[in-house]
């Protein structure tokens, strides 16, 4: 669950560099679309390194999600009997958003990819260029309202999924590393939902070159 | 002061168990929560009731045996065990929820008492060391470093009370096992079985039935005595390591 949650880190914040491009003009951002395509060539095929990426996710996504339901059915055999008062915390709340939280971001995921990816979902209009359906779905004020609960979820997951991941590595020995492992996992939270909202919100206000 | 209690009975482990409400007055706030049952067992005795079965020991903290889940907290509001829990941390009026450690591998014998043999089961599979029987060796025959030594005491300081596993939300019981496995791996004297103790430990935590650990991190905050979550992130690295040397 660490490892492949480490994956999806480093690929998330990949995706936020390239969400970015935006800033640089919709030619930029098209560029850099049509370079990932290209990466590694001539010694991998077109579009070689995507897929390479692809698959690796997919399988970092099953076994994610696997040692998750798994955890989850186990905490459930675990207490049949429940407290009939339960005083709300950290834990009780990230239990919650963890699962809860994660299986949203996985129907998100599949939005996402039917939306920008697939070109299935149009949200207003048709077009070719990656950055014209980026700039015309974000023109429209539900789908930023999408796009942000979606974010938002995904920076919980990371704030509670980072931390979670070093302890699992044995990476929390002392009391001064719990302290750093918390502000990295916010420091990245943070980052994240910041850089992933950016651009909406820029392309919303009208704010992007 | 005046409290109305709300108490989960239940008459034997095959009972279904209901929560049952009492008032009780004249609490002295200097009184512990446990003289407080006490004070309510005997006004049920004196009505010719069934007193409330709960575990107590020493009464000073140090035991491990008493332990009740107090309107949803291990241990009640303060970080302490029942028995050093007062009567002041209430207010006058309160109404206060009183039920046993939840967990499927803490099956309930009796109202508040639960088995917690499974703890003793997790010690048995590893929560040893080998050494030779007969003289004791002198005092610093073997030497232990500062940094080690502190971190040994202070994962030893587990009373085995299971206040983690009461406050886990997966009812898992890693913390309690992380602190034994840091408590002997620390030492010299814990050395031979280190790996071997990590394996054992894990696979009968898991054949007891506690669930799995997300790290959200509330057996430490309820632990009476503090082991900090990091124990579980040293059992996790004893593991890690553990595989690579089998």
């Amino acid at each position: 669950m660490a490892i492949t949650g480490l994956i999806f880190v480093g690929f998330i914040l990949a995706h936020m560099y390239g969400n970015l491009m935006i800033f640089g003009g919709q030619a930029a951002f098209d560029e850099y679309a049509h370079h990932l395509r290209e990466l590694g060539a001539p010694m991998l095929p077109e579009s070689g390194f995507l897929w390479l990426m692809r698959i690796t996710l997919i399988v970092a996504l099953v076994l994610h999600a696997y040692a998750a339901f798994t955890l989850w059915a186990r905490a459930g055999r675990a207490r049949h009997q429940r407290y009939a008062v339960t005083k709300q915390g950290y834990g009780q709340f990230y239990a919650k958003a963890m699962r809860w939280g994660g299986v949203a971001l996985l129907l998100f995921v599949v939005f996402h990819i039917l939306h920008f990816t697939t070109n299935t979902i149009q949200i207003n209009g048709d077009f070719a260029a990656p950055s014209d359906r980026l700039v015309s779905s974000f023109e429209v004020w539900w789908a930023v309202l999408i796009y942000l609960l979606a974010v938002l979820a995904l920076g919980l997951h990371l704030r509670h999924g980072i931390h979670g991941a070093a302890m699992t590595l044995g990476l929390n020995t002392s009391l001064t590393a719990q302290r750093r492992i918390h502000q990295v996992a916010i420091a990245v939270a943070v980052v994240t939902v910041v850089g992933f909202m950016v651009p909406p919100f820029a392309i919303l206000l009208g704010l992007t070159p | 002061m005046k409290v109305t209690l709300k108490i989960w009975r239940q008459d034997g482990p095959q009972d279904e168990g209901r929560m049952q409400t009492y008032a009780l007055e004249s609490v002295s706030e200097d009184m512990s929560f446990l003289e407080m049952l006490d004070v309510l067992n005997e006004e049920l005795t004196a009505r010719g009731e069934e007193p409330v079965a709960f575990d107590s020991d020493c009464r000073e903290g140090i035991c491990g045996m008493c332990g009740l889940v107090i309107n949803g907290e291990a241990h009640g509001p303060e970080r302490t065990t029942t028995c050093q829990l007062h009567m002041r941390s209430f207010k006058d009026g309160d109404e206060i929820t009183i039920e046993p450690w939840r967990a499927d591998a803490f099956p309930v014998i009796r109202d508040l008492v639960v088995d917690r043999s499974a703890f003793d089961r997790i010690v048995a599979a590893g929560g040893y060391i080998s050494v030779n029987t007969g003289a004791a060796p002198d005092a610093h025959a073997t030497p232990v470093p500062k940094e080690n030594a502190d971190r040994a005491f202070m994962a030893a300081e587990c009373i085995s009370c299971g206040a983690c596993v009461a406050a886990c939300p997966n009812a898992s019981a890693m913390l309690f096992t992380g602190s034994k496995v840091t408590h002997l791996g620390e030492l010299p004297q814990g050395q031979p079985e280190r790996y071997a103790r990590v394996l054992q430990m894990v696979d009968q935590h898991d054949a007891e039935g506690f669930g799995g650990c997300t790290n959200l991190g509330e057996c430490s905050n309820a632990c009476p005595k503090g082991i900090p979550l990091n124990v579980i992130s040293q059992l996790n690295r004893d593991l890690n390591a553990a595989h690579r040397h089998r």
